[in-house]
């Protein structure tokens, strides 16, 4: 099991714990995270899961695919370098500790 | 308010149970499901589950877990046989009585099944929509085996294309002149259809299927509306679904294309509501009732809103995808009443979109491979703008300056 923070739009912060394997995705929707849609599942086709990752661990995660950067170009206050789809990032044992924001608005 | 029944644990009735605890219900929330699993996603199962790509538990909603930590009362493998409206009363079949509140019907729209006298009944022909149809399907999925798939819609092509892409020989046969002939135009038929033949699917349109014959019970062949015999391992209808309204006529509630809600989602009878599938809502002058998961959360998120006395009139924001292959297709808006569709090729090879418009006003968008189409149209929908066509036909025009139509009626 790994830590994961989440802090909510209104400042709260949840702090759940998560198996490798799971995506960030899922990790936020087992812990009742408000404000992670994920309308399509994760299945990477409408953005509705976007995060801003914390900026010490934006260059610990793999980098985007093209699916996942198009969408972010085009998401509700997207961030370029801290933007993330979380269905799109696979937790390993190396993310504990991950820290990251949910946006006010989804889509 | 001390509880709120909740008839149906799909992905509606899951979403409105979670937004009634989001906004406070303290009550009881009683969520009846007649499958055995909790709640679970329903599109992967004729795509990546269905494939083998995704295991079971990634398929759920929530973790087990979640429904006691929220202190719900989930009951699932239980039907619900009787509502008796006016005392907003559920009869389980079990015996059970709950006397609610109020009561939401998420009953969602299951799939038509091949007529018996045509050997529907057979052994060996699915349809695709529970857990347990994909899992009853799944060991027919062997490489050389010869599947015949009725119906050229999604559910039917994306079927086709899991079992084109594991070896098997795929036969589809679609009783309209093309596929997709109920949802997508032309053009995204076209492109699916050169997809689905470069991957070895033989798609047969304006032919249906005139009866299924077997052996020991199990479906061996079938004759085809011109007459040809094939032979056939096993059969995957995919010929479009009803709105479950079955609870809702015996209780007399007021039925248009699925239950008819208002605006808030509340039926005929007070204190009665409905989300998702199997409800039909104002949409212009009219009713619309979709069959999609966005949708199916929206709603019935609004409709806990309204339960809990904050709703406000449901604007549905309608979007849909289906993954084939290594194409992804996603669709912002509804096409319906389109009188052109403007072609413009993506910005990386393979990717375009298909723009549809009645008259100047932009309706839909169907983007393959294509993202950012995608969410450039959805955005211009849900303000209620309209790209010039001539700019949406030249790619020199970058999707984040397109120019808009003005003076468009509203």
């Amino acid at each position: 099991m790994i830590k994961i923070t989440f802090t909510t739009a209104d400042g709260a912060e949840i702090t759940t714990e998560a198996n490798p394997g799971l995506t960030l995705m899922e990790a936020a929707r087992d812990a009742n995270v408000p404000g992670i849609l994920a309308e399509c599942g994760g299945a990477c086709s409408c953005s509705t899961c976007h995060v801003y990752i914390d900026p010490e661990w934006v260059d610990r995660l793999p980098p985007k695919e093209e699916q996942e950067a198009d969408l972010l170009d085009f998401a509700w206050e997207a961030d370029e370098t801290r933007s993330r789809l979380s269905c799109q990032i696979t937790l390993t044992e190396e993310d504990d500790g991950l820290r990251v924001e949910v946006p006010a608005q989804q889509g | 308010m001390t509880h709120i029944g909740i008839v149906g644990a799909g992905q509606a009735g899951a979403a409105l149970a979670a937004k009634l605890r989001a906004l406070n219900f303290d009550g009881q929330i009683s969520l009846i499901g007649e499958e055995t699993a909790p709640p679970y996603q329903r599109p992967p199962l004729s795509k990546k589950y269905m494939s083998g790509d995704m295991a079971l538990e990634r398929l759920y909603l929530r973790p087990e877990s979640f429904y006691a930590e929220q202190g719900f009362d989930l009951r699932t493998g239980c039907r619900v046989s009787g509502l008796d409206a006016a005392t907003r009363t559920l009869v389980l079949e079990n015996g059970d009585s709950l006397t609610c509140d109020a009561i939401a019907l998420c009953t969602g729209a299951p799939p038509i099944r091949l007529p018996a006298a045509i050997g529907g009944d057979l052994g060996g022909v699915y349809v695709m929509r529970t857990l347990a149809d994909a899992d009853a399907m799944a060991p027919e999925f062997v490489a050389g085996r010869h599947v015949l798939i009725v119906g050229g819609g999604y559910i039917g092509l994306e079927a086709a294309a899991v079992a084109a892409s594991k070896g098997l020989k795929v036969t589809l046969v679609e009783m309209a002149p093309r596929i997709l002939a109920r949802v997508a135009s032309a053009e995204t038929a076209d492109y699916f259809r050169a997809l689905h033949e470069g991957h070895g699917v033989e798609i047969l349109e304006s032919t249906g299927l005139s009866g299924l014959t077997g052996t020991d019970g199990r479906v061996t062949a079938a004759t085809l509306s011109d007459g040809r015999q094939i032979e056939v391992d096993f059969v995957i209808a995919g010929i479009g679904v009803r709105p479950a309204t079955e609870l809702a006529e015996t209780a007399g509630l007021v039925l248009e294309n699925g239950i008819a809600v208002d605006g808030f989602g509340e039926t005929s009878a007070a204190g009665i509501f409905a989300a998702g599938d199997c409800a039909s809502f104002p949409y212009g002058t009219g009713r619309l009732r979709l069959e999609s998961v966005p949708n199916a959360i929206d709603h019935a998120e609004a409709v806990a809103a309204s339960i809990m006395g904050q709703g406000v009139p449901y604007v549905p924001r309608p979007w849909f995808w289906s993954d084939q292959y290594d194409v992804k297709l996603q669709i912002a808006g509804l096409n319906t009443g389109f009188d052109t569709v403007i072609r413009r090729p993506g910005d990386k090879p393979g990717s375009q979109s298909h723009w549809y418009f009645a008259g100047d006003r932009l309706l839909s968008v169907d983007a393959l491979n294509d993202p950012r189409a995608y969410m450039t149209g959805k955005r211009l929908i849900e303000a209620g703008n309209s790209p010039l066509r001539d700019a949406v036909a030249d790619p020199e025009t970058p999707l984040k300056s397109l120019p808009l139509a003005t003076g468009l009626a509203a």
